[in-house]
């Protein structure tokens, strides 16, 4: 296989915009799910961080949202009517800068600087700064809670607007979200989906061996919620439980997303190493060429 | 304290359609008539402070001035990640409000002291901490809080602390009310100890020592002049709170002494050690056991002013030598 070196591929990717909203350009989601993985690969690799197989199992789920679902504008981030998303899993950030900068609520030469010193991106979720990042985290349980608030907000200002939030599944085991979903229910906040991207691995095993979710559905349904279960990688599937809210009238909405940690390089996939590993020069380039930046 | 808070914020809320309150399942019947006259702008979120706290970020980052209000260390420590995170990193407009400072809720155990707030509180990013001496302290601060924009913390007592401010009071926050005048000593007190500070200065007068008292009511920002001149004018500090000598009134007094260029001067926390009260009883008692009655501080001002009168004559006698 043929090695590249990271200069060279990052330079012939980094300004490459793969889609205009702003021009009604047809988008290719597959093309962008790509592009996430291929840059969110290159930030990672080159600030020697972590979180890959977490940024890869979430792909489609940014790409379809942030491109036929969320209503923001990036020419006014703080608009008042936008719909909030919240990536509650912020460890994951990178995927969410990515999507960010294609959507152009940033520059894409911000993404040269994640994680560095004096740049603008920091290694988990922060909005100082950062046009388009709707609330910090990196703490996990924290997103659902907010998330129930700015729901609670519009429904009592009777603005139109939803509120979408991300979670992980290993955050599942925080309490307070566990609080929120009782709270969501109880305050018909039907304005609010949930999507968990369930890719069954957590920071030191799988969910099952951690600390089980299942029957993960059915408890969020005991809650009270609307309950969806789906491919996470399925565009069409995406797009259609995300078109289609609320998924039962006067409830919030969760959208299980069955996942694969670390899609998109066969041997990232399902494999809890990619958690926190770094690709080193070889596995680099392998998996630049899965993901066909070598072409 | 509570039933000032009440009445403020039932008056703010009249005027100004922003406020909301979200409680943690508790203040029964003080809670009533707020929820009675604004029932879309009162929430019980449940026996569920992170969520509770949450909640309130995201309610005030759509807009709205929260105010989350239970007793003791639940809406603080319990939530207190949520309130670093998702209130001070965001400048969220929420009022942490806790009602039973100190040992309020003494005969409940220690579960039910709070006894460090005041500390973690303080050291958050863009936190403003308030612990009101009486209810019309309470009643400003509540009006001030409410009307500074970003997160606050407010300590209250319990209900039905005596008034000590026998006048209205001009009360602005970050600035310290000076209670009783004086020349040869200053007693700072934050909290439900008010009174108290106010009977020490009167019993140190029968003794002939005129105590300064002075109110410090925000802790943060702090009001450094008040100290300082205290330093300059009465060369003796003292500090007093229902709370750890640890990241209270008293280290932030001891900050402010150490860091200026001042001449030294004499200087003593009164406070709780940094350990569980394992004893049983009331406020009152509780006070009394940890050296925080009228007598006990009285006899500590006294004697370390003792003690400092005889050194320095020492030093005196030494020096002409």
């Amino acid at each position: 296989m043929q090695f590249l070196s990271r200069e060279i591929i990052f330079s012939r990717l980094k300004y490459r915009r793969i889609f205009s909203l702003n021009k009604k350009t047809p988008i290719d989601l597959n093309l962008l799910a790509n592009q996430i993985r291929l840059k969110t690969l290159h930030m990672i690799h080159r600030a020697k961080s972590s979180h890959l197989g977490s940024s890869f199992s979430m792909a489609e789920l940014l790409a379809v949202l942030y491109t036929r679902i969320l209503r923001v504008d990036p020419n006014n981030p703080e608009w008042d009517d936008r719909d909030r998303f919240i990536l509650s899993k912020g460890h994951a950030c990178a995927a969410l800068y990515v999507v960010l900068a294609e959507r152009g609520f940033f520059p894409q030469t911000w993404l040269d600087e994640f994680y560095q010193d004096g740049g603008h991106l920091a290694g988990h979720a922060t909005h100082v700064g950062v046009p388009g990042v709707e609330f910090s985290t990196g703490s996990l349980g924290h997103g659902l809670p907010v998330s129930c608030g700015m729901a609670l907000a519009a429904k009592m200002d009777g603005r139109s607007h939803r509120v979408f939030t991300l979670l992980s599944d290993g955050e599942c085991d925080e309490g307070s979200n566990w609080e929120a979903a009782l709270f969501a229910p109880h305050h018909k906040l039907d304005n609010l989906t949930v999507i968990i991207d369930y890719n069954k691995i957590q920071s030191l095993g799988t969910v099952k061996e951690v600390l089980d979710l299942e029957p993960f559905a059915d408890k969020w349904k005991a809650f009270g919620w609307a309950v969806v279960e789906i491919d996470g990688h399925n565009l069409e599937q995406i797009e259609k439980a995300l078109r289609t809210l609320p998924a039962a009238a006067g409830k919030p909405t969760c959208v299980i997303a069955h996942t694969v940690k670390g899609k998109g390089v066969s041997f990232m996939e399902d494999k809890l190493l990619w958690h926190y590993r770094c690709p080193n020069k070889q596995e680099m380039a392998n998996a630049l060429s899965e993901l066909g930046a070598s072409e | 304290m509570r039933d000032a808070f009440f009445d403020a914020l039932v008056q703010l809320a009249e005027q100004d359609r922003n406020i909301y309150l979200v409680v943690g399942d508790l203040g029964f019947a003080v809670t009533a008539e707020f929820a009675k006259r604004f029932p879309t702008r009162f929430l019980n979120a449940g026996v569920a402070e992170q969520n509770m706290t949450g909640v309130a970020a995201g309610l005030a980052l759509s807009g709205k001035t929260v105010f989350t209000y239970s007793i003791a260390n639940f809406p603080i420590l319990r939530c207190f990640e949520q309130i670093r995170n998702d209130v001070c990193y965001h400048k969220a407009n929420v009022k942490v409000v806790a009602v039973g400072g100190g040992f309020a809720y003494g005969s409940l155990g220690a579960t039910h002291h709070a006894t460090e707030d005041l500390a973690v509180m303080r050291a958050l990013p863009g936190m403003t901490v308030m612990a009101p001496g009486d209810p019309a302290e309470a009643y400003a601060a509540t009006q001030a809080v409410a009307t500074h924009r970003g997160p606050c913390y407010l300590r209250l007592g319990r209900a039905g602390e005596p008034k000590v401010h026998q006048h209205p009071i001009q009360f602005q926050l970050g600035k310290a009310i000076t209670v009783r005048k004086g020349g040869d000593a200053t007693l700072i007190s934050t909290g439900g100890l008010l009174e108290t500070a106010v009977q020490v200065s009167d019993a140190l007068l029968s003794r002939g020592i005129r105590c300064r008292v002075v109110s410090m009511h925000t802790l943060k920002p702090l009001d450094e002049e008040a100290i300082l001149a205290a330093v300059r004018e009465t060369g003796a500090v003292f500090t007093l709170e229902e709370h750890s000598v640890i990241g209270g009134l008293g280290s932030a007094v001891a900050e402010v002494l150490a860091e200026s260029l001042g001449k030294p001067a004499l200087f003593k926390r009164m406070g709780l050690p940094s350990s569980f009260s394992c004893k049983v009883g009331t406020q009152e008692y509780l006070r009394a056991q940890h050296g925080l009655s009228v007598e006990s501080v009285t006899g500590t001002i006294s004697s370390a002013l003792d003690k400092n009168r005889v050194f320095a004559s020492r030093i005196e006698s030494s020096v002409s030598m």
